[in-house]
Order: structure tokens, then C-alpha cells, then sequence
């Protein structure tokens, strides 16, 4: 079985949730014996992981002729992909794009991250998917979230092979319900072109039927998994210097993420509860407002903020948390819960996330509901017996979510919609 | 006779290193050395060095009829120690003419004024010595932070022994009214105020090198009959400013050394003379009470203290930083001490004011918020240390009573020893016999 897939992101370099959860997902699936994947990413750095699937960079694609030797394109693209690829994808142009802007190599650039011409990029990947789709061998097209759902009804208009998407999030997730039309019309019209939806929770299925108006039989849920740690994450000492318990949120600061009822939980945890520090990792559009409201509040003292924290410095927040919390408005999924879970810290959710579906040993509760969160909050940090059971069944439980099981429950759907095609 | 006076402030924080929240417990070091130890010397070397050979060499050359004001802040002082002595010595060569006057301030250029009314007297009295102590006289004129001032201020500042204070001549305290005589506060008639003249200060300090100034360039001569053309009852001009004003915010190339030097020829041509505040207290009555409910300062054009406590997040830390302060001064430790006074500076304050997003205001920081941010950490870590002190259940009475008997009974076993000591000499003397 050969998957086409089409992503935005992959580890090392990710922006949000959707690198990581690609990453998971393709591994696990390569535990199949007869798994091949194929992953396209907008650009790679370099130092992928690549033993268990093949990465193609959009960015060296060719749209465009251009006369190049074979010693230029091993050593511009040699670190990326096998040089050869690149001629391949030479023969299979399909259309004169010299009037687009393109460099030397006949190659679109990309930023790969979320640039303001969001749209733009998501055009051009669409383009060059149209030369990936015509060179690669494939039996299934698989495209993640929204940003390549384009690429992937291009790819199946082409192959005629059958199309599954798989939605991470989305626009309703992000804007509160205040969706961006364009960003709307995308959604919908990839999941009108595919053959198969796949979604990360049952909240994210439920949205995906009522609000995107698809039917239930075409839509299923696959929920993420986690990684275990890696000996390197394992091995990181407890840097806390303080005494206090340590509350933490980690995440964008954003509308979606809630944390205004966050800040608001702990001025009322921090009254019953002075030895308690809470800490708001990550950046995000709403932290200088959620700085201001700590202030207001009377808590900045033992609030705190940490600023943008990538890789290593993540791990360092949660092994010096005593609590995790997560009061996500409305979240698909949320990977963060499960890793804080492996850490062995006791972590609160909000119902409205996606993860609650799976995880028993977490505390949920309504994201509005600041007082049963404060409360929660208040009984993990004062009750030793409550932090001790969390946390050691808590781990037990997210160490059996596997991106395996994940990879198996695709492979099903893979079969199906091959076996509808034919 | 018009008499000018000048004063000049100069002061510098200890800005604060990037303390991330994980430091919190671990670091117990705030300090940003190498930015702090770049600035001071930057603007040693370009202003106050500079700045303190002009004015001494004016001094000499009108045979002490050049006068000026300084007033620098206790922690200024400090980093000059460290970084620029040379800076010191020069100052004490001014001080040596008898020409320069040196004005009472808080040590740490602090807002104390504004929240702690305990840590202001604790300040003025820290400074009075460090002045002491490197220019052997006592201050006899106070001048606040930014020169921030109230009715409530001016009684503190009474009860201190203070005669004389200098304060900004804001428009909406004065309104018809003109800076150039003496005024006494409202509340406290025997305390004399200096008000600034803003129009003849901001001349030099914001519009000296400014080309698009249809006054353009400013000259000594000009500048003087202006001064002289004001009415013959207004006797006292009054030029405050920041010292920078000299080689640092009008670069040496503007003409600004060669302009103060030509002052005094052309200030004696139309008898206008030169006084230090203290003098002119000494000879003039108040005209006036002025009455000031709500703090002024010299800062804005609002003239009030809105750049250090106008948002949210300068009350809070504000508020937290003057909760910490009786359990301070209970404490005797150097360092805790130390790194109190060196937080208290309203330039962190200043740091996060959001009144001036993109529109100039030096902060080391990206954004209020970042500066806010890293405030209230360094703070956290300084409250713990603080609250190890002592246990934080005891109330800050009691433990002060606890405190205070302890230091009883220590001085009177000093003294029961001593006693003792002196018998068993006697015993001694006597067993000889």
C-alpha cells in the first residue's frame, strides 16, 4: 500500500500541534510491514527523520523547465533528496508556469510557516502537487488539515485515486465560531472532494457533519496519540527552584486555548492557596491582554510568564509542574494533556477538548466553569493523595495510547475507499 | 536683579538581566553588568566628564560667579563608584569651589514618595549620608523623584528639616501665575518652593538642536535677552533639567559646551547673576501659597505621574513591591538591602508604561509587558528571600516588638557583662591584698 501524503509541517521545525501529530501518525503507520509513505512538506530543513518514510520538499519541485546539470542539483537539493528525483519531476510538468516567480532551479519558494499570504502559498502548493501527483506512484491520497486539502483534490482530479483528508481542526475550533469565509470555503470544499473524512475526535466529527454539512458514513474518528519520551526527555532534572506548587499552562495564548479563565481560576486558587505559582508558557496574540488581567487582579506576583518556549524548554515547564491545565475552549484534539500525562503530572482538561474522550484519569471540566477549575486545581495541590493517583495513573493510561493503534484504524479506511473505488 | 539658577539631575538605574521565571528560587543576581556598566560609561564620557569641565572652568574664569545645582541619586552614585570614579573626583572638585550646591533627593530615585511614606524619610536620610560621606555637606534643599510633588509630599518633607524644595511650574497647578518667584506649599507655609520654568528649560532640553525650531539656532546672547526681557518684578528663573542636556541629548557638535560657556559673560552684561537654591531662599520671600492635591512631575505633558503608575501594571507591581517594605527595613542583611533599593528605582516603572508605545521613552525592553513581565519575576524571587527572613505568620508588629526586645536584652547583657568584668577586677584587686 502507497500513501501520498500532503502536510504542512514535521518535526524538528513545528509551529503547532499538526507537525507533531503528522510525525506520530506516519510512524506509527510505518510499523506496517507493507506501508509506504510518501510525505510532502511546503520545506524541509534537512534533518527530517526520514528512515521510515520519504520526505519530497515543495519548494524543490520544478514548475518550470530550466537546464540544470545534475552536479548543481546534487548539490543544492543532494541534502533534501535523491538528485534523480528532481529530473523525474522535470519530465512531469504539465503546464507553462514561466510566468510565475520562480527561482533558478524552476522551483516555487515557500515559507512553510503561516506567513500573512497564507492563501498564496496554499495556491503554489497546489501547483506543485499537480507535477507530485503525475510522477509518484500511490494507491491513496492522504491530505492533513486545510492548508492542502487543495493539493489533494488536485492530486485526485489527476490520478483518479481516492481522496482522504484528515481534519486536525478546524476554522470553528480557531475563531470561537467566527469562521474566516475563505478559510470556510476550503474546508468545505475538501471534504466535499474526499472520499473519506477523517477526524481527531468525536467534537471535531460532530463539527464536521452539522457545521460542514458532510455525511455521518463518510466521516471517522482517529484519535491522536502520543510518542513516548525519548531517553534525552526523560533524563531532564526538575529545575524547580521554589518550594511552591506550580501550576501550568502551556500553549499558544490564544481565543481558542481560554486563558482568560485560566488567569481567573488562579486569583481565586491563590485566596485559598498563597503557596501556589502558576505559570502561562507559550506566546500568543492574547498575552499582553492576559499579562494585564494578572495585574488587575493582584496576582502578578505568582504569575508568571515564560514567553515563546520551543523543544527541550517544554519538557523543563512540565517537569516542574505539579498541576496541567488545559481549558480549551474548544479544542479537536490536544496532544499537550497526553504529554504532560507522560511526565507524570496530574493534568485538568476541559470537556470541550478532544482528548477528554480518551483520557479517564484527567479532571474535566466545562472551560467556563472557573470555580470547578479552581477548585480542581486547589484539591491537586493540597491533597497529596489526589497528585499521587493522577499522576501515576495518569501515565499508566497514556502510556497505551498509541499512534500504532491510530496508524491500524487508517489503514482500515485506506481499504475501504480503495475497495469503494473499484 | 535677576538671579538664574540651574540644577542639573543625573541619575541611573540598575536595569535588570533577563530573569526567566525558572530562576525564580535559583538566581538571586538581577543585574543586567554589562548593559549598566556600557551606559555609565557612555554617558560619562560623553556628558558628565565633559560636562564637569565646563562647568568648573566657568567657575574659575567668572571668578565664582557661576553657580549650579546638582542632584544625584544615591544609586547613581553608586555605579559611578564602581564604573567611573574619575566621575566622583571631578564632582568633588566642584564641590571643593564652594560654588555647587548638592540637593537631597531618594536614594534610590524611588516613587516611595507615592506609596511608602516610611521608605521616603528612610531614603532622604541614606542620601543625606551618602552625600556626607563623598562631598562632606549636608543637603539643605530636597528635590524629589522627577521632581514629584504633592501637599501630602510637602509635609513628609517638612518633618525631614527641609526649608527649601524644588518642583516642577506646571500649568494647571500655577494657571496665571508665574514661575519666577518663590511660593510656599499650602499645607506646610514655612517649606519654600522653586518652581521650574518650563519655557526657558525646555529651550535648552528639547529644543536646542532641534533645526525645524523657528528660534533656530539658539544663541547665548538671545537666549540671556529673552531672560532679561521678562518682567522686572520676576526676579528667578529657574532652569532644571537632566544633566544629559550637556553632550548627550544635544551632542557636543550642537554648540551646547560653547553655549553654557558664553552664559555668564553675557548673563553679567545685563546683570543677571547666578544662584544655587539655597541662596535664594536665604534672600527671598514667598509670594504665594500654591496648593497641589493630586502629584505633579515634570515629566509629560500632563506633568503628572502617569509614565510610572498609569496602567494596571504598574499599580500591581507598585503595590507589591510597597506590601514587602516594612518586612525589609526589618531586615539587616547587606545584599536584601541592597538589591531593595536598587528595585525601587522608577525607571522599572517608567519601563512599562504603555503611554509610549512607539514613540520614543528609552526602555531596555522590547515591550511594557516584557518589562513587566521580568519586574515581577525578579520581584517573586526577592519576595521569597524576603519572607526567609522571618516566618511570614507573624504579623510585622509583633515582629518588630520581637525584634526590638531581643536587641533590648543583647544591649543589656552587654552592659551586665560589663559589670560583671568590672567586680571581678575588684575581686581580683582585693584577693592581691
Amino acid at each position: 500500500m502507497k500513501a501520498l501524503m500532503f502536510g504542512w509541517e514535521f518535526p524538528p521545525h513545528i509551529l503547532g500541534g499538526l507537525g507533531t501529530a503528522s510525525y506520530g501518525l506516519t510512524k506509527g503507520m510505518a510499523l506496517q510491514p507493507d506501508m509506504d509513505i510518501t510525505f510532502c512538506i511546503p520545506k524541509p530543513w534537512g534533518d527530517e527523520d526520514q528512515s521510515f518514510l520519504k520526505i519530497i520538499g515543495v519548494n524543490h519541485v520544478p514548475i518550470v523547465w530550466k537546464d540544470v546539470s545534475m552536479d548543481t542539483v546534487r548539490e543544492r537539493l543532494g541534502k533534501y533528496m535523491d538528485p534523480q528525483k528532481y529530473f523525474d519531476f522535470r519530465d512531469h510538468i504539465y503546464a507553462d508556469f514561466s510566468y510565475r516567480y520562480v527561482n533558478d532551479l524552476g522551483c516555487l519558494e515557500f515559507s512553510g510557516r503561516y506567513p500573512d499570504n497564507l492563501l498564496e502559498e496554499i495556491n503554489n502548493y497546489s501547483i506543485v502537487a499537480g507535477v507530485i501527483a503525475r510522477t509518484e506512484q500511490y494507491d491513496v491520497i492522504h491530505a492533513h488539515d486545510w492548508l492542502t486539502y487543495p493539493a489533494g483534490i488536485h492530486a485526485k482530479n489527476i490520478s483518479g485515486k481516492p481522496l482522504v483528508i484528515h481534519v486536525h481542526a478546524t476554522d470553528y475550533d480557531r475563531s470561537r465560531g467566527n469562521v474566516n469565509p475563505d478559510v470556510y470555503r476550503i474546508e468545505k470544499d475538501g471534504m466535499d472532494n474526499a472520499d473519506h473524512i477523517i477526524t481527531v475526535s468525536n467534537l471535531t466529527r460532530q463539527t464536521v457533519i452539522e457545521k460542514y454539512h458532510q455525511n455521518p458514513d463518510k466521516v471517522t474518528t482517529v484519535h491522536n496519540a502520543v510518542e513516548p519520551l525519548s531517553p534525552e526527555i526523560l533524563a531532564i532534572p526538575n529545575k524547580k527552584g521554589v518550594k511552591d506548587k506550580i501550576v501550568t499552562f502551556l500553549g499558544r495564548i490564544t481565543m481558542q486555548k481560554g486563558p482568560e479563565y485560566f488567569v481567573e481560576a488562579a486569583a481565586k486558587v491563590l485566596k485559598k492557596a498563597p503557596y501556589a505559582r502558576f505559570v502561562m508558557a507559550g506566546s500568543g496574540d492574547m498575552m499582553n491582554q492576559m499579562i494585564r488581567l494578572a495585574a488587575s487582579r493582584n496576582i502578578s506576583d505568582r504569575f508568571h510568564f515564560t514567553g515563546f518556549m520551543k523543544g527541550k524548554q517544554v519538557y523543563e515547564v512540565l517537569k516542574a509542574s505539579d498541576v496541567y491545565v488545559m481549558p480549551s475552549v474548544s479544542e479537536p484534539f490536544g496532544i499537550s494533556p497526553l504529554e504532560a500525562m507522560q511526565c507524570g503530572v496530574p493534568t485538568i482538561i476541559s470537556k470541550q477538548s478532544g482528548c477528554a474522550e480518551i483520557l479517564n484519569y484527567a479532571v474535566k471540566v466545562d472551560y467556563w466553569d472557573i470555580e470547578m477549575l479552581a477548585d480542581a486545581i486547589y484539591s491537586i495541590i493540597t491533597y497529596p493523595a489526589m497528585h499521587d493517583f493522577l499522576q501515576k495513573e495518569g501515565k499508566k493510561e497514556v502510556d497505551n495510547i498509541k499512534w500504532e493503534y491510530a496508524g491500524q484504524k487508517v489503514r482500515r479506511i485506506y481499504e475501504q475507499v480503495i475497495s469503494n473505488k473499484y | 536683579m535677576k538671579t538664574i539658577c540651574l540644577y542639573f539631575q543625573i541619575h541611573q538605574p540598575f536595569r535588570l538581566k533577563r530573569y526567566r521565571f525558572f530562576d525564580i528560587g535559583t538566581d538571586h543576581y538581577y543585574y543586567d553588568d554589562f548593559q549598566n556598566e556600557e551606559i555609565i560609561r557612555r554617558i560619562a564620557e560623553r556628558c558628565y566628564l565633559p560636562a564637569n569641565r565646563t562647568i568648573l572652568e566657568m567657575i574659575n574664569s567668572s571668578n565664582g560667579k557661576f553657580k549650579v545645582a546638582f542632584s544625584i541619586s544615591g544609586i547613581a552614585l553608586e555605579q559611578l563608584e564602581i564604573y567611573m570614579p574619575e566621575v566622583i573626583d571631578s564632582f568633588k572638585e566642584l564641590a571643593a569651589t564652594g560654588n555647587v550646591e548638592f540637593l537631597s533627593e531618594t536614594y534610590a530615585h524611588s516613587l516611595s514618595s507615592l506609596g511608602d511614606p516610611a521608605e521616603f524619610k528612610h531614603q532622604i536620610k541614606k542620601q543625606e549620608d551618602k552625600i556626607k560621606t563623598l562631598f562632606g555637606v549636608k543637603p539643605k534643599v530636597f528635590r524629589n523623584t522627577e521632581l514629584i510633588y504633592s501637599d501630602d509630599i510637602s509635609t513628609m518633607v517638612y518633618e525631614m528639616g527641609y526649608k527649601g524644595m524644588i518642583t516642577e511650574g506646571a500649568k494647571h497647578i500655577l494657571g496665571w501665575k508665574s514661575p519666577n518667584y518663590i511660593y510656599s506649599s499650602c499645607v506646610e507655609p514655612h517649606l519654600k518652593l522653586l518652581l521650574k520654568n518650563d519655557k526657558f528649560s525646555e529651550d535648552l532640553s528639547e529644543r536646542f538642536s532641534n533645526y525645524s525650531w523657528n528660534e533656530y539656532p539658539l544663541t547665548a546672547d538671545k537666549y540671556i535677552s529673552w531672560i532679561a526681557n521678562t518682567p522686572e518684578p520676576e526676579q528667578i528663573i529657574n532652569l532644571f533639567m537632566n544633566y544629559e542636556v550637556l553632550g548627550s541629548l544635544n551632542a557636543p557638535e550642537t554648540g551646547i559646551f560653547e553655549f553654557f560657556k558664553a552664559l555668564p559673560r553675557f548673563a553679567a552684561e545685563k546683570g543677571i547673576s547666578f544662584s544655587t537654591p539655597s541662596e535664594i531662599f536665604a534672600l527671598h520671600k514667598p509670594v504665594d501659597t500654591i496648593s497641589v492635591p493630586y502629584p505633579i512631575s515634570w515629566v509629560d505633558e500632563e506633568r503628572d505621574c502617569s509614565s510610572w503608575l498609569g496602567n494596571v501594571l504598574q499599580q500591581e507591581a507598585f503595590k507589591k513591591l510597597n506590601e514587602i517594605g516594612e518586612r525589609v527595613r526589618l531586615c539587616e542583611i547587606r545584599r536584601i538591602r541592597q538589591d531593595w533599593y536598587y528595585l525601587q528605582s522608577s525607571d522599572h516603572f517608567y519601563y512599562m508604561s504603555t503611554k509610549h508605545i512607539g514613540s520614543g521613552g528609552f526602555s531596555p525592553y522590547d515591550n511594557p509587558y516584557e518589562a513587566f513581565t521580568n519586574y515581577m519575576n525578579v520581584l517573586s524571587d526577592f519576595i521569597v528571600r524576603v519572607n526567609a527572613q522571618f516566618p511570614e505568620t507573624i504579623e510585622n508588629e509583633e515582629l518588630n516588638s520581637l525584634l526590638t526586645t531581643i536587641k533590648n536584652q543583647g544591649e543589656e547583657i552587654e552592659a551586665l557583662e560589663k559589670e560583671l568584668a568590672k567586680y571581678k577586677k575588684k575581686a581580683a584587686k582585693t584577693n592581691k591584698k
